[in-house]
């Protein structure tokens, strides 16, 4: 019989793979957060994971590290679905720090965008880690379970945005733009 | 016919009698004028569209309170629909809205969330418009009922009418709890004995 995901990993990372579980053929693995982007090229180019689902963040507040990454992959190929973990940060929420995973798959870009807005984890080597869903004048991360429920933030002014080849959160190659942006785009530049 | 009643300067207006002319102040004609033509500019936000979409189709039709346009440019609208829930980053949009608005324009807060915030008690929501933009209507709901918007659209009215610049909210047609007659409470009723 085949090896399984996890076995595979196992064998090519003996040292970064600190935790693993497989509950109802859902295969999980916590790596260390140094070997983060060299498990993921794993998973991609060898176990041939060609999605990336989703890329998301959980906060426990009172561990050391503090927050998971956590990545969900599927591959169309093979029909399987491997979910990757790491553990990034101190009991503050600081050095919480993690290499991107943008180059493998595109659709990183937005999700590690949300995670860095919603609970402050850099993701090293992003292209564009700006915040997606709040505002830049946004004081702190709203879903870290130590910010406060009832805070309200100040108000903000309207904005003048001149630079409209980058307005908030669109970019050119990141979706399709509209707004005050010129339809006139070409396709299959890049 | 028995006594003869002298129509009043509004009925003469509404139903067209009278010997061809008619009195009343400039300020009352022009008021009169205003709250029938009501130019709307829907700023929809959220699930209460559905309900303003219920509002404008036949079956409650607020044209017949000339309410009928919609206009999509602030400049030629008067009456602002705030439809839905306002984020801080919306903010300064609608307020910029509202400013590019002509007078004499007016606000209509549509449901909870415009006019409160709703349950969205976060970081993310403005807790009702008025914290951007002065608001003459609350309509509360959740999402409010077509009467309900209707009813608030009289009180609008009412108040252009009058010239009554302070804020209004829409209060419920009767109480549930004194209509025995109401299924939600005769169905609490049987279930708990």
């Amino acid at each position: 019989m085949a090896k399984s995901l996890i076995q595979q990993i196992q064998l090519e990372f003996p040292d970064a793979v600190l935790e693993t579980h497989s509950q109802h053929g859902d295969d999980t693995v916590v790596v260390d957060a140094a070997a983060w982007k060299a498990v993921a090229r794993f998973a991609k180019d060898t176990l041939a994971m060609e999605m990336l689902v989703d890329l998301t963040c959980v906060d426990w507040l009172g561990r050391e590290p503090r927050f998971d990454v956590v990545a969900h992959l599927h591959s169309l190929s093979k029909g399987q679905r491997l979910r990757l973990k790491a553990r990034v940060g101190d009991a503050e929420g600081e050095h919480a720090e993690i290499e991107s995973l943008t180059e493998l798959w595109g659709s990183a870009n937005w999700s590690e965008r949300e995670a860095w807005d919603m609970f402050g984890v850099r993701f090293v080597g992003h292209p564009d880690l700006r915040r997606i869903l709040t505002y830049p004048e946004f004081v702190g991360h709203a879903l870290r379970k130590d910010y406060p429920a009832d805070r309200v933030q100040p108000l903000v002014p309207y904005r003048e945005v001149d630079n409209t080849e980058k307005l908030p959160p669109f970019d050119h190659h990141e979706g399709m733009s509209f707004g005050r942006q010129t339809h006139a785009f070409s396709r299959g530049e890049d | 016919m028995g006594e003869l009643k002298k129509p009043s300067t509004q009925e003469i207006l509404e139903t067209g009698q009278g010997q061809g002319f008619a009195t009343t102040k400039f300020s009352d004609l022009l008021a009169w004028a205003q709250k029938y033509s009501l130019f709307m500019y829907p700023f929809v936000t959220a699930c209460c569209g559905m309900e303003f979409m219920a509002v404008s189709s036949p079956r409650f039709d607020h044209s017949r309170f000339g309410a009928e346009a919609p206009r999509f440019s602030p400049r030629q609208s008067d009456l602002l629909w705030v439809v839905g829930t306002i984020v801080q980053r919306q903010a300064p949009i609608l307020k910029r809205i509202y400013e590019q608005m002509a007078e004499p324009k007016w606000v209509l807060a549509f449901g909870t969330c415009a006019s409160v915030g709703g349950f969205y008690d976060n970081y993310a929501c403005v807790a009702g418009i008025d914290k951007i933009i002065p608001c003459d209507v609350y309509i509360p709901g959740c999402p409010p009922r077509p009467e309900a918007v209707l009813d608030g659209l009289m009180l609008l009215q009412d108040k252009i009418q009058s010239g009554d610049r302070r804020p209004g909210i829409v209060k419920p047609r009767f109480d549930p709890v004194t209509r025995p007659d109401m299924g939600v409470v005769q169905l609490r009723r049987s279930k708990h004995g």
